[in-house]
């Protein structure tokens, strides 16, 4: 296998910061605003980021620290922006993250935040206040995702008696995924958390009032009972070995099971059990049926797309499980990469891949798009499957950009993508085989109208 | 009476006018938990420089200042496209317990031997600002080693708001200007300042210039070369447009080089021939203000007929204006008359106290002038004022589209081309196809309308 080359400087980066993946989390609890603890432009620009997906609005607070605050210290205006939030937005949670300011300036944000709850917090009606360290110098966004929700069910989950309530904790997936799984889980008839939830917030109706905050997201008091939870299942084979789910193993005794993203035959099937072995039901008839469709659809189209290599980047659970989707249906995954560093891409990959009969694909954490290019223009590939970012690549390689995850913001609808389930799988290969089969027509000189 | 949500030290930045006698609070800093939609110094800089197209622009900080600004606007170039190109040091927690110069110093010479730019710019960040990484010493040395301007930009993002940023981008042009051979240039010539080249606008009024005689020498900076702006103090007058973003680089022009300085805008009819007849009019050159006239007379004898079927079907229709510069404001409520509209609400990120005066002069009575709003005053009074398109950026757009109401992305951000004569027929085009759309029947807001 070919080494990356070893460079100094990040070009076109295949990542976001740390304080991004937190807001995102915050946006999914219900009643919550997500306050960024540093300079304005933080919190603005990653509002425009996270529009130019979703389509939506995004409020994030900040505390709009000025060089005195950078040289004396944030607190009073951290102390000034909680109290401003409070006031204009009645939140039921505020979820404040640092930012590399804030943590460069070393101030104290769970004091600081003690500080303002004996100060100016009487008591009944007052938010709660959630704190998380997002340093953006260290980890990607999904490092901010993960801590942020960890942070959530540390500072306001409690145990007690256990319940028959399941926490699910799926990870960083698109709003219809959510809702899938928000369907999912109650056609197994069973009652879920899941966390963060913002299949609603981040994907809402037309209204005739801005809303103050959206409506949806996880129900805090549903946050409090986490820990009487009978079992957690956690999506993601590159967590980090410190989660939300392992807190409320270690904390609560809350059993956890972990599996990756429901994403492709194999993947969605392990599930699957999980959800009948925890909910005692069998997989209902509606999933064994998408499932047979699927098979069905896979026998159809499989000779469109045996063999071609695909190049996949992105958020490294996300690679992961489109890349067992593309194995599973006869696509080579050549290169996976990521610009995470959670040290566990390589070996996920492997496992969701075996007994596919699939030669290893070059697997690559921490690299942005100056590298995936690079290797890309060696191992001729026939499709990208990623986010938005890889466009560029794709239309000077003249490749076909397959479009999943996020960020999608040359294309509308990136927040209705399905990936999860049979259902998800279902539409990825369609749109996999349909980009092929359309590439070929282009290409070709005849341009059959029958396949 | 101001709607609820309206914080107390925020009053002072909202008028609305005829209420009292005219006074704004402005540039000040953005108020904590107001959610401003202010970015911050990095920005000013970014947005000013990035059409440099021959430069390396490297953002020495923690990724995420370089991938939220990755192409994100519409600034085009005729040649070279570096600008268009995401460089990081992305800095790691080890980088900020011992600093970031060795990193800044590899990664620069890196991206100078990789891509052979003709200058390299690179823009300091919050956290460059607090480990003091010597940023100039560092310019200096790459300078001297690889014999390219190595400029630095001292943009951390937390000294001022965005109005700072300007200030910094313009003090890193300025060692450029000066240095470059000037022979040859007309004396009918200008450098064209605060034109971004936005979906080629810069093109079109280059086009317009050299139609009435004058040599452009530098674009600073859409479409920008170094080359070019080594040589603008060459030029014998600096036009400049928006609001300021590029004034304090003329100012010093003014004083160094001894080159004034006039002020325009490309928006709107009106502002567009003014532009070119105050050219002509500082050049004093009869000829050249003939030519002004025809170009004018001959554009609008294409255009005005266009914008009549538009003007038809939007007479009536209200307003609303939200953008970066309060330049872009006059000639938005301008143009905006010109299609029969009313303006009811206008504001922006960073006018000053001179900006807003002449706001409140040109607009109606009763229109809400803002300065530094946030979604809930600008959602409040869009449907106070029951606008039928709002103006403004993308950060802007789902407050408009979430309410129901047609949207016109004026910002560095869109891809349109919307200045001078063929961008007003875009313009309203755009306004137009948006506000008739049938989607709007089926928003909650039209729908109860409908019913009641």
């Amino acid at each position: 296998m070919s080494k990356m080359p070893n460079y100094i400087s990040t070009t076109n980066a295949c990542k976001l910061c740390k304080p991004l993946g937190a807001s995102l989390a915050f946006r999914g609890i219900e009643g919550a605003v997500p306050f960024l603890h540093g300079s304005q432009g933080c919190a603005t620009y990653m509002r425009r980021y996270i529009i130019s997906h979703f389509n939506e609005p995004i409020d994030i607070a900040s505390s709009s620290l000025g060089e005195k605050h950078a040289i004396y210290g944030g607190s009073a205006n951290l102390k000034l922006g909680l109290k401003n939030v409070t006031a204009k937005y009645s939140p039921e949670l505020i979820g404040v993250a640092t930012t590399c300011l804030t943590e460069t300036i070393g101030d104290d944000v769970q004091m600081i935040i003690q500080e303002y709850r004996d100060e100016f917090q009487s008591g009944a009606g007052e938010p709660l206040i959630v704190s998380v360290s997002t340093p953006s110098y260290s980890g990607s966004h999904m490092e901010g995702f993960h801590a942020a929700t960890k942070a959530v069910v540390e500072q306001l989950s409690s145990g007690g008696e256990r319940n028959t309530t399941i926490n699910i904790l799926p990870g960083f997936i698109s709003a219809a995924d959510l809702r899938y799984l928000k369907e999912l889980v109650s056609d197994f008839d069973l009652s879920a958390t899941i966390l963060p939830d913002y299949s609603e917030t981040l994907d809402g109706e037309a209204l005739n009032e801005y809303p103050l905050i959206p409506k949806g997201g996880t129900p805090l008091s549903a946050i409090t009972r986490m820990g009487c939870s009978k079992k957690t299942l956690e999506c993601g084979r590159t967590l980090p070995d410190s989660t939300a789910g392992t807190s409320l193993k270690v904390n609560h005794q809350v059993p956890l099971t972990r599996l990756g993203l429901p994403i492709g035959i194999r993947e969605t099937d392990t599930f699957m059990s999980a959800l009948a072995e925890v909910s005692g039901n069998p997989v209902p008839e509606k999933y064994a049926t998408a499932r047979g469709r699927l098979v069905d659809a896979l026998v159809d189209g499989h000779k469109y797309i045996f063999g071609k290599r695909a190049i996949v980047y992105g958020e490294e659970d996300m690679v992961v499980g489109i890349t067992a989707l593309l194995a599973e249906i006869g696509v080579h995954p050549v290169l996976c990469a990521s610009g995470g560093k959670s040290g566990k891409f390589k070996n996920s990959i492997e496992a969701v891949l075996e007994g596919l009969n699939c030669e290893l694909p070059e697997v690559h954490e921490n690299v942005d798009f100056f590298d995936i290019e690079e290797r890309a223009t060696e191992l001729k590939a026939d499709m990208l499957v990623g986010h938005s970012k890889g466009y560029t690549f794709s239309r000077k390689a003249n490749i076909p950009l397959i479009r999943v995850g996020f960020p999608i913001h040359d294309r509308v609808g990136g927040q209705r993508l399905l990936h999860i389930g049979y259902h998800g799988a279902q539409q990825l290969f369609d749109t996999i085989t349909n980009t092929m089969i359309a590439k070929k027509q282009d290409d070709s000189d005849v341009g059959y109208s029958y396949m | 009476m101001e709607p609820l949500h309206i914080l107390k030290e925020r009053k002072a930045q909202i008028h609305r006018k005829g209420d009292a006698p005219f006074a704004l609070e402005c540039n000040k800093d953005s108020l904590a938990g107001a959610v401003s939609q202010r970015a911050c110094v990095f920005c000013g800089s970014r947005v000013v420089l990035y059409p440099i197209a021959d430069a390396v622009h490297l953002v020495h900080g923690p990724i995420g200042c370089a991938v939220y600004t990755w192409d994100i606007r519409g600034a085009l170039s005729s040649g070279p496209e570096l600008h268009r190109l995401s460089f990081s040091t992305d800095l790691q927690e080890m980088d900020v317990i011992f600093g970031g110069e060795p990193k800044l110093y590899k990664a620069l010479i890196e991206l100078i031997d990789r891509h052979q730019p003709k200058a390299a710019f690179v823009y300091s960040t919050c956290i460059v600002g607090l480990i003091g990484d010597d940023l100039q010493a560092v310019c200096k040395r790459v300078e001297k080693e690889k014999g390219i301007p190595v400029l630095p930009v001292m943009s951390e993002g937390f000294k001022g708001n965005k109005r700072a940023g300007y200030k910094a981008a313009c003090n890193a042009m300025e060692k450029l200007v000066g240095t470059g051979d000037t022979s040859g240039i007309s004396k009918h010539s200008i450098n064209i300042l605060g034109d971004f080249n936005l979906a080629g606008e810069i093109w079109l009024i280059r086009d317009y210039y050299q139609r009435i005689g004058i040599e452009v020498v530098a674009n600073i900076t859409g479409d920008g070369r170094i080359d070019d702006i080594k040589r603008s103090h060459g030029a014998s007058l600096n036009v400049v447009q928006c609001s300021g973003a590029t004034m304090d680089l003329a100012n010093m022009m003014e004083e160094r080089f001894n080159i004034p300085n006039i002020r325009v805008s490309y928006f709107g009819v009106e502002d567009m021939a003014e532009s070119l007849y105050e050219v002509a009019r500082y050049f004093n050159d009869a000829e050249m203000m003939e030519k002004a006239r025809i170009l004018v007379r001959d554009e609008l004898e294409t255009l005005l007929p266009e914008l009549q079927q538009y003007k038809a079907a939007l007479t009536g229709k209200r307003a609303a204006i939200y953008v970066g510069g309060a330049f872009k404001a006059f000639s938005l409520v301008k143009a905006f008359r010109l299609l029969g509209m009313d303006v009811v609400m206008v504001g922006s990120q960073t006018g000053t106290a001179e900006d807003y005066e002449e706001l409140q002069e040109i607009t109606d009575e009763g229109t809400i002038i803002i300065d530094d709003a946030n979604p809930l005053e600008l959602s409040a009074f869009i449907r106070e004022k029951d606008v039928d398109i709002f103006v403004g950026g993308v950060k802007e757009r789902p407050i408009a589209y979430k309410l129901g109401v047609a949207f016109c992305d004026h910002n560095h951000e869109r891809k349109e081309l919307l200045a001078g004569f063929s961008g007003m027929l875009n313009f309203a085009k755009e306004v137009y196809s948006s506000v008739m759309s049938p989607v709007w029947q089926f928003v909650p807001r039209r729908a109860e309308e409908e019913i009641s």
